[in-house]
C-alpha cells in the first residue's frame, strides 16, 4: 500500500538556469525540425528574444534542477526499475526562453492504490515562475509503481 | 506558417500526421541526457532485464515531445494553453511513432476563442501508446 502521508509534501523552491545548449540538445534529441529551438537567428527572425524552450521542456528543468531534499520515490523506497509514467499534463503561462532562471516548487497532491494495492500511484504538481515573477506554467505528473 | 483562424477550423478537422522514428538506442541515450531523465530502464539493457523487461523501452516523454511537434507544426507554440497525455502502452525500442490529432470542440473562455484537439500516438499496427488532448487559442 502506498504511504499516503506523503500527500501535501512540498519541496523547497529550486531555481535552474535555462541553458541554450540544453535546449538545443533537447531539440536534437527529439528530432525537432523547427529551427527556432536550436538556431538563435531563426528564433529572433520569428520575433523571439532568445531560443524558446519546446512545450514539454519544463519536465526537463524539473529533472535537472538540483534537489534540496530526498525525492518522493526515494522517500517511499521505490525501485526506479518499477516506476512507469502514468500521466503528464502542462498548462502554459509566459514562454520559457534560454537565459531565464526558472524556480520550481513541487507538491504531492495525491497518492493511491489500484488493484488491491498492486499498483501505486503518486501524483505531483509543479508550479514554475521565471526571474520576473511571471508564471511560466505548471505541470501535473502521475507515476505508477508496479509490483 | 499560414496563420490558422478560429472560423476556418471545424470540429472533426484532422491535424497533419506527424511521424517520428524509428527510435534507436542512440536516440534514447540522447534523450536521457537532454531531458535529465536518467532512469536506466531506458538506456541500460542489463538493468532493464533485471527489472523484468525484455529490452529497454522509450521514455514516454520522448513520445510526448513528438506529439508536441504535431501541435506546433499546426499552430505556433504561444497559442498552446494546455497539453496533457495518458501513457497507455510502453513504446518499444525501434518503434516508429505516428502522431495524429483532430479538433473535438470549439469554445470561448474569458473572451479568448479556443479549440480542443484530441491527440494520439501509435506504434506498430495501431497500438495506442499516448492518448491526450490539447487546448489551443485561435484568433
Amino acid at each position: 500500500m502506498v504511504d499516503t502521508s506523503i500527500i501535501g509534501r512540498e519541496t523547497q523552491p529550486r531555481t535552474i538556469a535555462v541553458e541554450q545548449g540544453q535546449v538545443q540538445f533537447f531539440a536534437k534529441a527529439t528530432g525537432s525540425k523547427d529551427r527556432i529551438h536550436w538556431d538563435l537567428e531563426a528564433a529572433k527572425a520569428a520575433g523571439h528574444p532568445a531560443i524558446p524552450a519546446p512545450p514539454t521542456f519544463l519536465f526537463c528543468l524539473e529533472n535537472l534542477a538540483p534537489a534540496k531534499e530526498a525525492s518522493v520515490l526515494a522517500t517511499l523506497g521505490v525501485d526506479i526499475g518499477k516506476v512507469l509514467h502514468g500521466e503528464q499534463r502542462f498548462t502554459y503561462g509566459a514562454q520559457i526562453y534560454t537565459g531565464d532562471e526558472i524556480t520550481l516548487t513541487t507538491k504531492v497532491v495525491d497518492a493511491y492504490d489500484k488493484k488491491g494495492g498492486a499498483l501505486q500511484f503518486v501524483v505531483s504538481e509543479t508550479s514554475a515562475v521565471n526571474q520576473n515573477g511571471e508564471s511560466v506554467g505548471s505541470m501535473t505528473n502521475s507515476l505508477v509503481i508496479r509490483p | 506558417m499560414t496563420e490558422l483562424k478560429y472560423d476556418s477550423v471545424a470540429v472533426g478537422d484532422s491535424l497533419p500526421t506527424h511521424t517520428c522514428g524509428p527510435i534507436s538506442r542512440t536516440n534514447l541515450a540522447m534523450f536521457a541526457g537532454a531531458s535529465g531523465d536518467h532512469n536506466p530502464i531506458h538506456i541500460d539493457l542489463d538493468f532493464a532485464k533485471k527489472s523484468g523487461m525484455p529490452d529497454v523501452f522509450a521514455h514516454g516523454m520522448l513520445s510526448m515531445a513528438y506529439l508536441a511537434q504535431l501541435l506546433t507544426n499546426w499552430v505556433p507554440q504561444k497559442q498552446l494553453r494546455e497539453y496533457g497525455v495518458r501513457f497507455t502502452s510502453i513504446t518499444p525500442i525501434h518503434a516508429t511513432v505516428t502522431c495524429n490529432g483532430k479538433v473535438v470542440e470549439k469554445f470561448e473562455v474569458d473572451g479568448e476563442k479556443r479549440v480542443k484537439v484530441e491527440i494520439i500516438a501509435e506504434v506498430g499496427e495501431g497500438v495506442k501508446t499516448l492518448l491526450g488532448d490539447a487546448v489551443i487559442a485561435l484568433d
